[in-house]
């Protein structure tokens, strides 16, 4: 009897895709929240900048900007069963992509801040605002504003980044089409469904910035 | 009462007040006039504690504003500030740019914020404009939103740094008509302006700066009828 390799896409490979895509999802959700939180504080000490650790915070920001996602990925999933603390794909995927939005946020944020301006900040201390008052009801809201098109910008691409967090054998939606290609070989229905998984995350998010922008310029 | 002594400020290696001994009382309105750089609007930065001073003091009402125990943030709730730049919140609409303060530093209720904010804005004459957004304003109603802002602190002090001098010309009256309002009723004021007119016509006194000092403070008759200080009669000979 001929043994079988290759089937054809059947409809419980859908639910497989579904599957990899809520993974995606959440992978992404999870490490953009993290990411941005850290991000946006990292931003606050790049900007006050007064100590040494924003020296050293800007270098070590600066290299999980510049080194490939790729390879932090491999290095962070390997590393840590060295000293220890073995963790599994999902684990170490999170800590990277979290850790690698939180560099590219922290720009961001800076960024955001300082398109507020130090006449604005003097009319809001002026005013009998604390520091803090002054960073949470002035700078934040009008911050927030100037840099919202970037900030989803980072989120968009750290969504398609998503995907590398694979190569550890995490199966999300490019794993899981990896998977279903080796099985059916049939790469171009497989990426284009993929493909249009991607863009089912991707685009509300993008409009719902469009309408957070539109709804604040005017 | 505000009193300053001794007030020496530096930037750098540039000091830019020399030395300032000047007291300002209450009721009363001082104009501050001099050239560019000459220290005037420093001055107002100082009295607010928005810039550190590297000598001297300054009192107000007996409270040493650059004193480390001093809560600096109380006491920029008695004295008002109005800026060059009006420097609104452009993401809050009039009523709310005036009602944020009180809220937030004097924790007054919402309503009571709002009912606030309402009266400042009538007071300015914006009171048609509580739900119009800073970029639908101009800029003399930018800066009248300025002081309701400032005026909502119920400040017992209000300093004006060049209030007027940002403004297309056409919309500096009106600025002006809302300080001259505050003047008549009491309130205390200390105008950095470049507005002759104004200075000669409200102030119960003016001080002019040359270069870091006080040169010449006097009644208005004084300052611009008979100037003591060759600086002065030079200076104003040249803004005539």
């Amino acid at each position: 009897m001929e043994q079988v390799f290759f089937t054809g896409l059947q409809w419980s490979d859908a639910w497989f895709l579904v599957e990899a895509a809520q993974k995606s999802l959440w992978i992404s959700v999870l490490s953009i929240s993290v990411g941005t939180v850290l991000g946006i504080i990292f931003g606050w000490v790049l900007h006050e900048g007064r100590w040494i650790a924003a020296g050293t915070l800007g270098t070590v920001l600066d290299a999980f900007r510049s080194i490939p996602l790729i390879i932090q990925l491999v290095l962070f999933f390997n590393f840590f069963p060295i000293i220890g603390f073995p963790l599994d794909p999902f684990q170490a995927g999170t800590i990277v992509l979290a850790l690698y939005t939180s560099a590219l946020v922290a720009n961001v944020a800076r960024g955001g801040i300082e398109s507020v301006g130090e006449p604005m900040q003097r009319a809001a201390r002026s005013l009998g605002m604390s520091y803090w008052q002054n960073l949470r009801h002035v700078v934040w809201p009008i911050g927030l504003r100037s840099v919202l098109p970037s900030w989803i910008g980072v989120v968009l691409g750290v969504v398609k980044d998503s995907a590398l967090v694979s190569v550890l054998g995490y199966v999300e939606l490019l794993r899981a089409s990896q998977i279903l290609i080796t099985r059916t070989q049939e790469p171009f229905a497989i990426l284009a469904i993929v493909g249009v998984f991607y863009f089912l995350i991707s685009f509300p998010i993008g409009r719902i910035g469009k309408r957070l922008e539109g709804k604040w310029s005017s | 009462m505000i009193k300053i002594r001794g007030l020496k400020k530096r930037f750098g290696t540039n000091e830019v007040l020399k030395g300032i001994d000047l007291d300002v009382k209450k009721g009363e309105v001082l104009s501050v006039i001099g050239a560019s750089g000459s220290g005037k609007s420093t001055l107002l930065y100082c009295i607010n504690g928005l810039e550190p001073i590297q000598d001297g003091y300054i009192e107000v009402d007996d409270t040493r504003v650059h004193d480390r125990n001093t809560n600096v943030n109380l006491l920029r709730q008695k004295l008002g500030m109005v800026f060059q730049q009006w420097n609104s919140f452009p993401h809050l609409t009039a009523l709310e740019n005036v009602a944020l303060a009180p809220r937030i530093v004097r924790k007054k209720s919402k309503r009571e914020a709002q009912e606030i904010a309402k009266k400042q804005l009538s007071h300015v004459g914006l009171g048609d404009k509580l739900d119009a957004y800073p970029n639908s304003l101009s800029g003399g109603q930018q800066q009248r939103l300025a002081i309701a802002r400032a005026l909502a602190m119920e400040p017992e002090y209000m300093l004006f740094d060049e209030a007027t001098s940002a403004l297309d010309p056409e919309l500096v009256g009106e600025v002006l008509d809302t300080m001259r309002l505050l003047a008549d009723e009491g309130m205390t004021m200390i105008c950095v302006t470049h507005e002759m007119g104004f200075a000669k016509d409200v102030s119960d006194r003016v001080a002019y700066f040359h270069q870091g000092i006080l040169e010449e403070v006097g009644p208005p008759s004084q300052i611009f009828g008979n100037p003591t200080s060759e600086h002065t009669k030079k200076f104003l000979s040249k803004t005539r």
